[in-house]
C-alpha cells in the first residue's frame, strides 16, 4: 500500500461547496466498552435496505465486549434515520463522514453490501484508520447481472427504479431459524431510486485519504456477491478476501455471525497501522 | 544545560551525539519535522505530516490549540460576536467536516470547539509542546534547521533542537497595523486597535469612530450602531457590501455554483452587480461613496447588517480621517466630528521575528516574503509557511492542501531526489506568483488569493509532484 505514486486527488470541489448535502437526522446505535482500552472506534455502515438495527442484533455488543467502541449509522431514509426522498450516493456518503467525524477518535469504517460502496466513497472524504468491506457490493453492471441471475423477479423492478426485493436464500444461510429470517426480512427498507441508479452506474471512488489498510471479507456462498466480485474488490486494495463458506450475504445476522466479526477484530488488533 | 523537567515530560530523544551551537548542546531530532504554531494551519500540518509518515514536534506559545480562534489567547483577535465570513463548506477542513447541525456561519466558539475536536480525533496533542515559543530558526548544513525554543514569556533556559524540516504556521492576524495620523498623540479621546476590542460593553453609550472597511471594521461599525450613542464609519473608498445570503442561500455558495459552471468573470460581475442592485440597492443615496472598482476586485466584505444600519441612520458613513485634534477629528471632506473612542480596524501585519528575512526572500525588509504559492521559499526545500493567505473564502481548506503538498514534497525528497529537484526549480521559477484575478489595492493585499485560482495552482503542483 505504500509508495510514492498515488492516484490523483481532486482538490477543487466546486459542486460540493456550492451544493452542500442537506442535513438529515441520523440514527446512530452504539455499544461502548465499560473500560476504555484505547481501541479505535468502529463505525458500521449497513447496505441498501438495511439499517443500524442489522448490526445492533449481534455485532455491536460483541465488538464492545472485545474492547472496541462500536457504532452503527442508518443511512438517510433507512432504519430510524430521517426519511429522505431523492437521496443520492453523495448524501449517503455525507451521512457516513458526518457520523465518523462525530466519534471521539479516528474511526475504522466497516461497510456491508452497498454500504461498502458508500464506505469506499467516504474514505475519500475522511482519513479512516482502517476500512473493512464486508460482502461488498461495489456497483457497476456486474452487480446487476449477478443479482439478476440470483433473483430475476426481485431484481428486475429495481433496474427501473422500483424496490429491490431480496430473497431469504440470498441473505441468510440454511441454518438460520425461519422466525429470525422472517423478522429480519420484514425490517428491510429500500434505498432511494437515485442511489440505486448511481450504484448501477458504478462511478469509481476517488482515492482514499491517508492510505488506510483495507480488509475484504465475505462468503463464497453469498448469492448477492459472487466469489469473483469478492476477489475483484479485494484486488483493488491489493489483498485477498477472507472467506466464510456456508454463510449468506448478511453475515452479521446469520447463525455464525461471530466468526467474521472475530476475524475482523483480530485483523484490527494485528494491523500494524498505516504503511 | 538541564531543561528536561520544564515541560513535565521527557526530552525529545536525542538520536545522535549532540553537536553544539554557541557552546550549547543541540539535540538532533533526526527526520522529525518541526511545526511552529498549533492554530488552524499548524494543526492541519501536524495531522497531514504524521499521516504521511513523518515524526512531528509542534511548538505552541499558548496553552491550548486554536491560535487566533481561541479567545483565551492574548494574541487572539476575536471578539464576542465574531462569526465566520465564509459558509461552512468553504471553511471546514476537506477531510473533517463541521457537524451539519451547525449554522451556515458558525460562531467563533464553535470554530474553537471544531479545532479541539480535530486535535482529539486525530490525537494531535501528543505532538504539541504547549507554552513553548520559538526564538530562532536557523539553517544548518544539509537543508536542516536548528530551532531554539524557550518557555513562553522568556522563563527558563533556551534549548535548541535540529530538525529535518520546518513548517511555519504562526498566523498573520496578531500583530496590529496602526496607521499614522497627524495629531493622534494630542487626541484626548480613547484610541484602540480592533485587536483589543472584545466585548460590546466597550462601546456602550459612547460616540465611536470606526476606521477601516475590512470585515472586522464593518462588524465593529454594526456593533457600534447597536451599542454606541453615535457611530461614524470611515472608509477610504466605496466598497461592495455583499450580503451573507443571496437568492436564499449563502452568497459564497451561489458564487461557487457560477464558478463550477465556469461562468466567465465579466458575466459573474454583471450578475453580481445586478443582484446587489436588486437587493441592497444604490448605496450612494446613503452618502456612501460609489465603488471605484468592480466586484471581486477587492477582498470581499460579507456583511448584511452594515447597509441596514446605515439605512436606519445608526451608522454615519464618512470619508478618510485627515488629522486629529485634541478635541476631535477632521475628515478629508472638511467635516469635523467629535468621537470619544476611535477604533482602528486597519488590519494586521505578518511577522516572523525568529527567522532571518532573507530566508523568506524578503531582502529589503518590507515584511513581504517572496514565496511560491505563498508557502515555499526558493532555495530552502525543507521550509514552508502555511496559512499566509488572505483568501476570498475559508482559509483552513487552503492551509490543509498547502501542508499536504509540503508533506509530499518532503517524501519525494527522501524517495526520489531527482523529482524533488524538479520541484525545487519550480519553486524558484514561480516565487512571487499571485493567485487573484485582479486585485485593486495590491499594496495592502499582497497575499490576497482567489480560492479557485489558488487551488488550481496547488492541484497542478500536486499532479506534477506525482508525475501525472
Amino acid at each position: 500500500m505504500s509508495g510514492t505514486t498515488e492516484e490523483r486527488v481532486r482538490i477543487l470541489r466546486g459542486r460540493e461547496w456550492a451544493h452542500p448535502v442537506r442535513a438529515a437526522r441520523r440514527e446512530v446505535l452504539s455499544a461502548v466498552p465499560e473500560l476504555d482500552e484505547g481501541c479505535p472506534p468502529l463505525l458500521f455502515v449497513p447496505g441498501f435496505g438495511h439499517g443500524a438495527w442489522a448490526f445492533a442484533e449481534h455485532w455491536l455488543e460483541h465488538a464492545a465486549s472485545r474492547g472496541f467502541p462500536a457504532y452503527a449509522v442508518s443511512l438517510r431514509g433507512h432504519g430510524g434515520s430521517e426519511p429522505a426522498p431523492g437521496a443520492t450516493l453523495r448524501a449517503y456518503t455525507h451521512d457516513v463522514v458526518q457520523a465518523a467525524a462525530e466519534l471521539p477518535r479516528q474511526a475504522v469504517l466497516v461497510g456491508h453490501g452497498a454500504g461498502a460502496l458508500v464506505v469506499s466513497h467516504a474514505l475519500a472524504r475522511y482519513p479512516a484508520r482502517a476500512a473493512v468491506l464486508v460482502a461488498p457490493v461495489l456497483g457497476g453492471p456486474a452487480t446487476a447481472l449477478a443479482a439478476l441471475r440470483a433473483n430475476p423477479v426481485g431484481t428486475l423492478p429495481a433496474l427501473f427504479g422500483g424496490a429491490l426485493r431480496l430473497h431469504r436464500r440470498q441473505l441468510f444461510g440454511r441454518e438460520l431459524p425461519d422466525a429470525d429470517a422472517r423478522r429480519h426480512l420484514a425490517r428491510l427498507g429500500r434505498a432511494d431510486r437515485r442511489a440505486q441508479w448511481q450504484l448501477l452506474a458504478g462511478r469509481p471512488a476517488e482515492p482514499a485519504v491517508g492510505h488506510p489498510p483495507v480488509l475484504v471479507l465475505g462468503s463464497p456462498d453469498d448469492r448477492v456477491v459472487p466469489p469473483a466480485a469478492l476477489t475483484r474488490a479485494a484486488g483493488r486494495y491489493g489483498a485477498a478476501p477472507l472467506l466464510f463458506p456456508g454463510m449468506g450475504h448478511d453475515l452479521m445476522l446469520d447463525t455464525r455471525w461471530q466468526e467474521p466479526l472475530d476475524a475482523l477484530l483480530d485483523w484490527l488488533v494485528k494491523e500494524p497501522g498505516r504503511r | 544545560m538541564p531543561s528536561s523537567t520544564e515541560h513535565g515530560r521527557p526530552d525529545p530523544e536525542t538520536t545522535t551525539p549532540a553537536p553544539s551551537r554557541d557552546g550549547r548542546p543541540v539535540s538532533d531530532r533526526g527526520d522529525t519535522v518541526c511545526v511552529i504554531g498549533a492554530g488552524a494551519s499548524g494543526l492541519t500540518a501536524v495531522k497531514n505530516l504524521t499521516e504521511h509518515g513523518f515524526g512531528v514536534d509542534c511548538y505552541e506559545r499558548e496553552t491550548g490549540v486554536g491560535g487566533a480562534w481561541n479567545w483565551r489567547h492574548d494574541r487572539s483577535p476575536v471578539y464576542a460576536s465574531t462569526h465566520l465570513i465564509s459558509s461552512r463548506p468553504f471553511t471546514q477542513f476537506p477531510d473533517f467536516p463541521m457537524p451539519d447541525s451547525w449554522p451556515d456561519y458558525p460562531h467563533h466558539g464553535q470554530v474553537l470547539s471544531y479545532f479541539e475536536r480535530y486535535a482529539d480525533h486525530f490525537d494531535l496533542r501528543r505532538h504539541i509542546w504547549f507554552g513553548t515559543e520559538v526564538v530562532r530558526v536557523e539553517p544548518v548544513d544539509g537543508d536542516r534547521w536548528d530551532v531554539t525554543t524557550r518557555s513562553t514569556g522568556g522563563y527558563g533556559p533556551e534549548r535548541t533542537s535540529r530538525y529535518a524540516a520546518v513548517l511555519v504556521a504562526n498566523g498573520h492576524n496578531w500583530s496590529p497595523k496602526l496607521p499614522r495620523y497627524e495629531g493622534l498623540e494630542e487626541f484626548r479621546g480613547e484610541v484602540m486597535h480592533a485587536s483589543s476590542y472584545k466585548d460590546p460593553a466597550q462601546l456602550r453609550g459612547k460616540r465611536v469612530l470606526v476606521v477601516g472597511a475590512g470585515n472586522t471594521g464593518c462588524d465593529l461599525a454594526v456593533e457600534a450602531a447597536q451599542q454606541a450613542s453615535r457611530c461614524w464609519h470611515s472608509t477610504r473608498r466605496g466598497y461592495w457590501y455583499a450580503p451573507k445570503y443571496v437568492l436564499g442561500r449563502p452568497a459564497d455558495q451561489v458564487n461557487d455554483a457560477l464558478l463550477s459552471w465556469r461562468v466567465p468573470l465579466r458575466l459573474r460581475q454583471w450578475l453580481y452587480h445586478r443582484t446587489l442592485r436588486l437587493t441592497v440597492g444604490d448605496l450612494t443615496r446613503f452618502g456612501l461613496p460609489k465603488p471605484d472598482h468592480r466586484v471581486y476586485e477587492t477582498h470581499p466584505i460579507a456583511n448584511s447588517q452594515l447597509v441596514y444600519y446605515v439605512g436606519h441612520g445608526e451608522i454615519t458613513p464618512v470619508p478618510e480621517v485627515a488629522r486629529f485634534h485634541p478635541g476631535g477629528v477632521s475628515l478629508t471632506d472638511g467635516r469635523e466630528i467629535d468621537p470619544e473612542l476611535v477604533v482602528f480596524a486597519t488590519g494586521y501585519l505578518p511577522r516572523f521575528e525568529f527567522l532571518d528575512p532573507q530566508i523568506l526572500g524578503d531582502a529589503d525588509g518590507s515584511g513581504r516574503p517572496r514565496l511560491w504559492l505563498h508557502a515555499f521559499p526558493p532555495g530552502h526545500p525543507t521550509l514552508a509557511v502555511a496559512g499566509l493567505l488572505q483568501p476570498d473564502s475559508g482559509l483552513f481548506t487552503l492551509a490543509h492542501w498547502q501542508t499536504v503538498l509540503f508533506a509530499r514534497s518532503l517524501r519525494l525528497r527522501r524517495d526520489r531526489p531527482q523529482r524533488a529537484a524538479a520541484f525545487a526549480s519550480r519553486v524558484a521559477a514561480g516565487a512571487g506568483e499571485r493567485y487573484a484575478g485582479r486585485v485593486k489595492d495590491s499594496s495592502r493585499h499582497w497575499f490576497e488569493v482567489g480560492h479557485v485560482d489558488y487551488l488550481r495552482a496547488v492541484q497542478r503542483a500536486l499532479d506534477d509532484l506525482e508525475g501525472k
